[in-house]
């Protein structure tokens, strides 16, 4: 009985090694194994995409690597069926993927590149090694799609400069985690690391050094195509009126300067709404974004305007008469959001529906998605998943608990709720605790954002099985920190 | 005008790293003078006048007078250390750096007082870790004892130097006489709940120097894992360990983690936690353990160490009898805590011994009872031991210079005059579980606690000769230790060594920022400690 026991126990554990839980799989106990000198990827006959695609060809290599870790040298079949080799992953992306491994051939079939990536990634996790060291895979069968089309995770290179290095690590393990958007919050109060082509004084003057902590035009192209390479979208965010005190420096008269009394106390506020110069500063800067940046979004800010700054000024105050705001400074933030974002959409012809609102308020987030979607606005979750909140012992779990089409609200009003992201803001964190920080933690969004919620709601469930990711994680070379007492077989050998 | 060489790059540094918040800083000049000293030394005098350092031209030397000669590979090891330390990488050719300053200060001379300099002994709870810097032109001189305090002061030395915007090294003139507060400044890591690679043990090891602790308190084995291994009882690692080769260390292993911490001035105490925690050690030792029962047979789990059998306390006393030449400290750690009675219990065979003893049925005895025949063995060694807080409260007997941890944080203050009281040494760590995290700047709880703030007479107050900061493990591994220890312990070293007085949280912060970024540039990866940059940032990963 006992033996009985232990035998299901293991292969359980086989069984059901993906993270994220793949929407249908089923596997069998008989086994395949693989000879990294004969294994090798190939594209199907029928398949749109040949040798010469940029983004799968790269993939082979990288995961073939990740299979085999003591080869670099590589029978996997391909079939997908669109091109877009050289493209962009967007909004639209389709995602899905089926996979079945049978005897001699494994098949994975998608619509498209982004597709295909994710799927080598779950084939890539279905590879073990048994105690000799050869490897397996098991019979299985994967139809897999992602529930939100939307998963994010935002990094904060403002409140502490991240090296570029740490960037593409990051997203070398969003990709393990099939995360697809890195949302880019690249600049804000303390630093102005971007390094604009159009206003090179916005980092000269704003950046903690010009040189050492800044991105370069280069810097930022490298991290669009190593996220590309992964299904990955960049969305950068510009953040204002508010949260722009880096940007004062290099550009003058653009923020509000503050008074005291009658005369200006040399401390400056949120951008000035009232001149003209703003707007054209707002445009031009907005142009070379979309330029450098090909996604159709940027995420535009406007969270927490302190109007205190604008109270204090003479001007601010006869503009707010002139435009019959009486005192609600609320219409004149309205009044420089909607200027940006005409500025934006004429920059893009884009219409009002497509403007994406991100809840990010915490203890009130169910009340807000059901106000937001009821509007008729889509949304994006990141209120649950701020995980540079830290606390001692197993805090993932809350992130998985969350369930963010639970809220009151009609079946069309959940349709609306377009994903979530989770965010690690900068304060406390840099280069020397971000990757341990993030990893596995940002793991739990991730399933929940990815997996059926049905499948995936039992936290004691979902722990060997992601204890075994981080683990596989580590092997990857992630810093990924650990869950709970215990051990990997390839501990993490750096510092 | 020296004033101003030497303000501007320590301001500047300062005003950038949390400028946008904490910008105030004109007319706190006096502050910066010291800004970037971790922990204060007690007394500190300086001027605005500035040398500069020559990476060419300065050197680290023994002076004349000096007991400790060029054989004294301690200080010849750390004069290399700390020269790279100030200088980093002198890879770079030095064309600009050619033309000797008037001020240039060309040396520091380490004179070594006592006849005995004990470069190649030990440090120990009673060494002198004393010393007097006097940074003048042409030479600086760092005084000492012996080796230990030369060692302190090479740190407080590599510290007052600090780059100005051309990158050339200054030094103000400063004269310092420091001395610890306390003579334990521990830390504790735990690589048993994970283990531990030895790089990150030794890179901790760096950062404790660069701190000024002087203690390792190892808790190399526990319930989970027993990465030891003995060369007595070779099978307690072979198959307590997480794995038999690459989760061990091997007897060459700790004998390096020994000399490293010796040569930093390090002591390094081992902690084997009997008769709890021991879960790990019976998987290699047959009927060590208790055999736990369930009605009136053995359920197949085993409890504690089994206290009733004789082949308990021969197998413990050539284990310690291994253990106390491995590790050359006067100090084993013996834990002593968490004892879990159920399983005592539940064996038939305890419940006889205990009615032979006339214990009844109160087990804390039965575990005195133990606990003081393991003392006896150690003490057979010529070893002096330390324990958990709960050995004393259980009213177990105690060797005079015993060392009693105190680390339950409700009644610490009642706990630390008990034990005072009693007349034994002690050592505090229950305000600073640095494994428990939390969101923000926790390290100023830390940094705010007063060890000696409890009742009682002067010569209490004498017996609490220190503390220890604890990392467990049980979210803890390569991955996060760093970076979660550093610089959170930080604030604990200077409570330790720095004056009583030292109490300002804002002084500390920025001279703590600071800090992290001089561990950051040595290669250690230090957490921030709010919004800003370093200079050089991180460059691992």
């Amino acid at each position: 009985m006992c033996c009985a026991v232990l035998f299901f126990f293991l292969l359980i554990v086989q069984v059901d090694g993906v993270w994220p839980l793949p929407q249908q799989l089923d596997q069998s106990a008989d086994r395949n194994s693989l000879s990294p000198q004969r294994f090798s990827f190939t594209y199907g006959r029928d398949s749109a995409a040949q040798t010469g695609c940029s983004v799968l060809d790269a993939a082979f290599k990288r995961y073939f690597s990740i299979i085999f870790p003591d080869f670099t040298k590589g029978s996997g079949l391909l079939i997908v069926k669109t091109r877009g080799c050289d493209g962009y992953p967007d909004e639209d992306s389709d995602e899905s993927y089926n996979l079945s491994v049978s005897e001699g051939q494994a098949v994975l079939r998608s619509v498209t590149v982004w597709g295909a990536l994710r799927g080598l990634e779950s084939f890539s996790q279905l590879v073990y090694q048994d105690d000799y060291g050869s490897y397996f895979i098991n019979k299985t069968e994967i139809v897999d799609f992602p529930r939100f089309a939307f998963r994010g995770l935002l990094l904060d290179t403002s409140r502490h400069y991240l090296p570029l290095h740490a960037i593409l690590k990051t997203l070398d393990a969003m990709a393990y985690s099939k995360f697809n958007v890195f949302h880019w919050h690249i600049v804000d109060d303390p630093s102005f690391p971007y390094q604009s082509r159009t206003f090179p004084d916005l980092s000269n003057k704003g950046a903690f050094h010009p040189f050492t902590h800044v991105y370069t035009q280069s810097d930022v192209m490298r991290v669009i195509e190593h996220a590309r390479m992964r299904g990955i979208r960049v969305i950068p965010e510009f953040d204002s009126p508010g949260h722009t005190q880096s940007w004062g420096k290099g550009q003058p008269n653009l923020l509000t300067p503050c008074y005291k009394g009658d005369v200006p106390s040399g401390s400056f506020g949120p951008v000035d709404p009232t001149v003209d110069t703003t707007y054209k500063f707002m445009e031009s800067l907005l142009k070379e974004v979309k330029f450098v940046f090909p996604d159709s979004y940027v995420h535009l800010g406007g969270d927490e305007v302190s109007f205190a700054c604008w109270q204090s000024n003479p001007n601010v105050r006869t503009f707010m008469e002139k435009m019959g705001f009486g005192k609600d400074f609320t219409k004149l933030e309205s009044f420089y959001m909607e200027r940006t974002s005409i500025v934006w959409q004429d920059v893009f012809d884009y219409h009002e529906r497509d403007t994406v609102l991100e809840i990010w308020k915490g203890e009130t987030y169910q009340a807000e998605l059901s106000r937001m979607t009821k509007a008729g606005h889509r949304v994006l979750l990141s209120a649950p998943w701020y995980i540079n909140h830290i606390s001692y012992g197993q805090d993932w779990r809350n992130s998985y608990a969350v369930q963010p089409q639970n809220f009151s609200g009609t079946e069309e009003q959940k349709k609306l709720v377009i994903g979530g992201e989770v965010a690690m803001w900068g304060e406390y964190v840099d280069a020397t605790n971000l990757n341990p920080r993030l990893w596995p933690r940002a793991c739990a969004a991730a399933e929940r954002l990815w997996s059926d919620e049905e499948k995936t709601l039992n936290a004691d469930l979902a722990f060997p099985r992601l204890e075994k990711f981080r683990c596989e994680l580590l092997r990857r070379g992630i810093q990924a920190e650990p869950l709970f007492v215990g051990h990997c077989k390839h501990e993490y050998d750096g510092l | 005008m020296y004033c101003l060489v030497k303000f501007a790059p320590l301001f500047l540094a300062v005003a950038v790293s949390n400028g946008w918040l904490f910008g105030d800083f004109v007319g706190k000049q006096k502050v910066l003078d010291e800004i970037s000293l971790w922990p204060l030394p007690q007394k500190f005098q300086s001027s605005a006048v500035a040398f500069k350092l020559s990476p060419t031209r300065f050197q680290i030397v023994q002076a004349k007078q000096s007991s400790a000669g060029p054989s004294c590979s301690i200080l010849e090891n750390a004069f290399r250390r700390y020269f790279e330390y100030i200088f980093g990488d002198l890879k770079k050719p030095e064309k600009s750096r050619k033309k000797v300053y008037d001020s240039d200060l060309v040396e520091l001379q380490v004179w070594v007082t006592s006849a005995d300099p004990e470069c190649d002994g030990f440090p120990s709870l009673q060494t002198d870790e004393s010393y007097e810097l006097s940074v003048d032109e042409p030479s600086a001189v760092l005084k000492a004892a012996n080796v230990w305090g030369a060692l302190r002061g090479l740190e407080t030395f590599s510290q007052l130097v600090y780059e100005d915007d051309y990158g050339v090294n200054n030094i103000n003139k400063t004269d310092i006489s420091d001395f610890p507060r306390f003579a334990h400044r521990g830390i504790l890591l735990d690589s048993y709940r994970h283990f531990l690679p030895l790089k990150v043990i030794l890179a901790n090891l760096e950062a404790m120097a660069m701190n000024k602790f002087n203690v390792f308190h190892w808790h190399i084995v526990d319930d989970h894992s027993f990465p030891y291994m003995s060369r007595t009882f070779p099978e307690l690692s072979q198959k307590g360990a997480y794995h038999p080769f690459t989760h061990v260390y091997t007897p060459s292993d700790v004998k390096m983690v020994i000399e490293f911490a010796r040569m930093r001035g390090i002591r390094v105490i081992p902690e084997f936690d009997t008769p709890g925690h021991t879960e790990s050690w019976g998987t290699g030792i047959k009927d060590l353990l208790t055999p736990c029962y369930s009605g009136s047979s053995p359920s197949g789990t085993f409890g504690t160490v089994n206290p009733i059998l004789n082949s308990s306390y021969d197998f413990m006393t050539q284990f310690f009898k291994e253990i106390s030449t491995v590790f050359p400290d006067a100090y084993i750690h013996l834990g002593g805590d968490e004892v879990d009675f159920s399983c005592w219990e539940s064996n038939p065979d305890i419940q006889k011994f205990m009615v032979q003893q006339g214990f009844g049925t109160d087990y804390s005895k039965l575990e005195s009872f133990y606990i003081q025949r393991l003392l006896d063995i150690v003490a057979a060694t010529k070893k002096g031991y330390m324990v958990w807080q709960e050995v004393f409260d259980n009213g177990v007997k105690l060797k005079d210079d015993t060392v009693v941890e105190v680390w339950m944080e409700n009644k610490m203050e009642e706990e630390l005059q008990n034990v005072t009281g009693a007349g034994f040494t002690t050592i505090l760590s229950a305000p600073w579980y640095l494994d428990y995290i939390s969101y923000g700047q926790d390290w100023q709880h830390y940094y705010k606690v007063e060890p000696l703030n409890f009742p009682g007479t002067d010569a209490q107050k004498k017996l609490v000769i220190g503390g220890e900061a604890c990392l467990w493990g049980e979210y803890v591994d390569a991955t996060n230790l760093t970076p979660r220890l550093w610089p959170r312990a930080s604030a604990v070293a200077e409570r330790l060594w720095s004056d009583k007085s030292v109490t300002d949280v804002d002084n500390a912060y920025n001279r703590l920022v600071q800090h992290r970024c001089r561990m950051v540039k040595r290669g250690i990866p230090a957490e921030p400690l709010f919004v800003g940059h370093c200079r050089q940032e991180y460059k691992g990963l």
